[in-house]
């Protein structure tokens, strides 16, 4: 790599036998010693954008579509119609928790009553976040899944997801920006990036936690792979599973606000503006707006998980 | 031929089993291997037959390689060399399918900590191996009922298996290894998480089951007298070697080493050697008094019959079910098989 660098460089000294006799490079960071990752990364990317340039296309207009459709849908229904459908879907996802419908009914409801004009941006904000789920719930749960199963797999993943949690999420709403353009697409592609880890790594933990004992009982009575995973490790790794469904729900929604910058509509916007006119009250609604929006999502999908631990964890009862 | 045959099975645990092979087979010891290669031996040239219909009790303490051994028997373990056969068949040559078929139909297994699914009520766990063979949910239910009635547990079907007792847990994995119908059961420690007075019961009702099914048991456990109690033949291991096989009266009569006499030093023998296998047979008691004679049952264990030698100083003529005498006990062969070597 250091050859690749020195020769490569516009700045290498005009024969190598100056670094003998010259110990002068020894002193600051010589301006050769330099490795051409930037414009390889740049290169490739041209590259590929320019190879596979419709294959992108073809998932921006897929989600662009998608997003645009649900968008509009949920815009257009009355306001009492679409909170009372999410009460209502809450009182049935919670298992009948009125407490939590209670609650989850006063959210939505302020979040119209702060500002009217956060009605429909929240709307914005819920599409691109549930696409953004709906992707990571596709493709993290089998990648988890794979894991479980394949300790070579896992060790090629484990790294990926390091890096995918590391990289500050600045660095991946760029490419984001050229690979699919402005707006709702490279958040749901920043989303993917930022939320998919938990919920795969929680998968992968979930089933492997799963009592050895127990699956091997599974074995023993002759299950095949399939009848093992969907009987046994998916039911019982359900509660962790579900807790990193929550997770990439809140990481969702805490994206799809710093991706306001790269110009995706959204109540992510109003923070955005509040902070560029140092408006302290709009940057402040706003971001009541937001923790209401989180309160909602966390509210549902933990509600859920707990209903399904209840049904298959529940609490010890003893009978004699 | 034997129902389950086991040929020089060697067990490595380790990156590099087939590396460490060799030295296992040259004879050096478990300690040897772990300090030398960092590999644990499980099993060191184990052989072993099994007859059809017989409780087969291996014994050992922990790490002893009983549960390996075990898994060997349906393949969850491979071994790294030697032979498993199953009537005739080396568990060895079959391939995913044909496993899962064999799991499925010719043997059934009950696990030290139940291995019960949390999330399925006693019907469904006991009708799982049904399941998997993809039973009908009626027809499955039904068998799992008759078995569920069977263990004594009616009444809690819908229940799940974490409302029920331990006792009643292992019941619920007794009667899913017998909804399956399988010739040969697995028993790993089945009852080593129970409580004494649960344990010696399911104990009872394992024996009570076994006289009726005649099913091929192969049943592990630490404990001894559950072993003495439970099995027709024993095998004790000890670090992954087999040192001694044999009917429980053998084992305590003539231990093959150290290891085994120690461990039936403290058995209570009154309690394990039978009527039939201390007596003189009838054609050679001709010096026994024959006036003051007690009646024994020829299936009786000596702490039976005992007070009542010692309260008439009688000698015990020993009856089959029949009433026919087969032979006599005198003091002499009493005090001869009560006192510890």
């Amino acid at each position: 790599m250091v050859v690749v660098a020195y020769t490569t460089s516009k700045y290498r000294p005009e024969s190598v036998s100056i670094l003998f006799t010259d110990p002068s490079w020894l002193g600051n960071w010589p301006k050769w010693l330099d490795l051409p990752l930037m414009p390889f990364l740049n290169e490739g990317f041209d590259k590929l954008i320019k190879e596979y340039g419709m294959f992108f296309e073809g998932i921006n207009n897929f989600l662009l579509g998608l997003y645009t459709d649900m968008k509009n849908f949920m815009v257009a229904l009355p306001w009492p119609v679409l909170m009372i459908s999410v009460i209502v879907l809450c009182y049935f996802v919670s298992g009948r928790n009125t407490g939590t419908t209670i609650m989850v009914a006063f959210c939505v409801f302020f979040l119209g009553f702060l500002s009217p004009r956060y009605w429909d941006k929240c709307i914005m904000t819920t599409c691109i976040v549930v696409i953004g789920m709906l992707l990571c719930l596709i493709i993290g749960i089998p990648v988890g899944i794979m894991m479980a199963r394949n300790k070579k797999v896992r060790n090629a993943i484990l790294p990926v997801l390091d890096l995918m949690q590391t990289i500050p999420s600045f660095c991946y709403l760029i490419p984001g920006i050229l690979l699919f353009g402005l707006g709702a697409v490279p958040a749901i592609f920043a989303i993917f990036v930022y939320a998919v880890p938990p919920l795969i790594r929680l998968t992968d933990l979930g089933i492997r936690l799963v009592d050895t004992e127990v699956v091997e009982a599974a074995e023993a009575f002759g299950a095949s792979k399939k009848q093992k995973l969907w009987g046994v490790q998916l039911p019982l790794a359900l509660p962790n599973i579900m807790q990193g469904v929550n997770q990439c729900t809140m990481m969702s929604l805490a994206m799809v606000v710093i991706a306001s910058m790269i110009g995706t509509r959204g109540i992510g916007d109003e923070v955005l503006l509040g902070l560029q006119q140092l408006n302290v009250g709009m940057a402040t609604e706003a971001g009541i707006a937001i923790v209401l929006l989180a309160i909602i999502f966390d509210r549902i999908t933990q509600s859920y998980g707990e209903k399904i631990q209840a049904r298959t964890h529940n609490k010890k009862k003893l009978i004699l | 031929m034997s129902k389950i045959e086991i040929k020089n099975v060697y067990k490595i645990f380790g990156d590099q089993p087939s590396k460490v092979l060799p030295m296992v087979k040259d004879g050096a010891t478990k300690e040897e291997i772990l300090e030398k290669t960092g590999h644990t031996v499980g099993l060191d040239d184990v052989s072993l037959s099994i007859e059809e219909g017989e409780t087969f009790v291996c014994m050992g303490l922990s790490g002893s390689g009983k549960s390996t051994l075990i898994r060997h028997i349906n393949r969850l373990i491979d071994p790294t060399s030697g032979v498993v056969s199953v009537e005739g068949t080396n568990v060895m040559d079959l391939d995913q399918k044909q496993l899962i078929e064999f799991r499925r139909h010719k043997m059934s297994m009950v696990f030290q900590r139940f291995g019960l699914f949390p999330h399925k009520t006693v019907m469904e766990n006991v009708g799982y191996g049904l399941e998997v063979q993809g039973q009908k949910p009626e027809e499955r239910n039904k068998t799992a009922m008759e078995k569920i009635e069977a263990v004594g547990l009616n009444g809690f079907e819908h229940q799940y298996p974490n409302q029920l007792s331990g006792g009643m847990q292992q019941r619920v994995g007794l009667a899913r290894a017998l909804a399956t119908n399988t010739d040969i059961m697995l028993m790993d420690e089945a009852f080593s998480a129970l409580d004494p007075l649960i344990r010696s019961d399911m104990q009872k009702q394992l024996m009570d089951l076994q006289s009726e099914l005649k099913k091929t048991i192969v049943f592990i456990t630490h404990d001894l007298d559950e072993s003495l109690r439970l099995g027709d033949h024993i095998g004790i291991l000890n670090g992954g070697r087999l040192v001694q096989v044999g009917t429980p009266v053998d084992i305590i009569m003539n231990p093959a080493d150290e290891y085994v006499t120690a461990f039936v030093k403290d058995v209570n023998r009154a309690k394990v050697i039978k009527a039939k296998i201390i007596m003189k047979s009838a054609n050679e008691s001709n010096g026994v008094d024959k006036k003051n004679l007690v009646k024994v049952q020829e299936d009786q264990f000596i702490e039976e019959f005992l007070p009542q030698v010692v309260c008439t100083n009688a000698n015990c003529e020993v009856v089959d079910k029949q009433g026919n005498v087969k032979g006599y006990i005198t003091n002499k062969e009493l005090q001869k098989s009560l006192t510890k070597s």
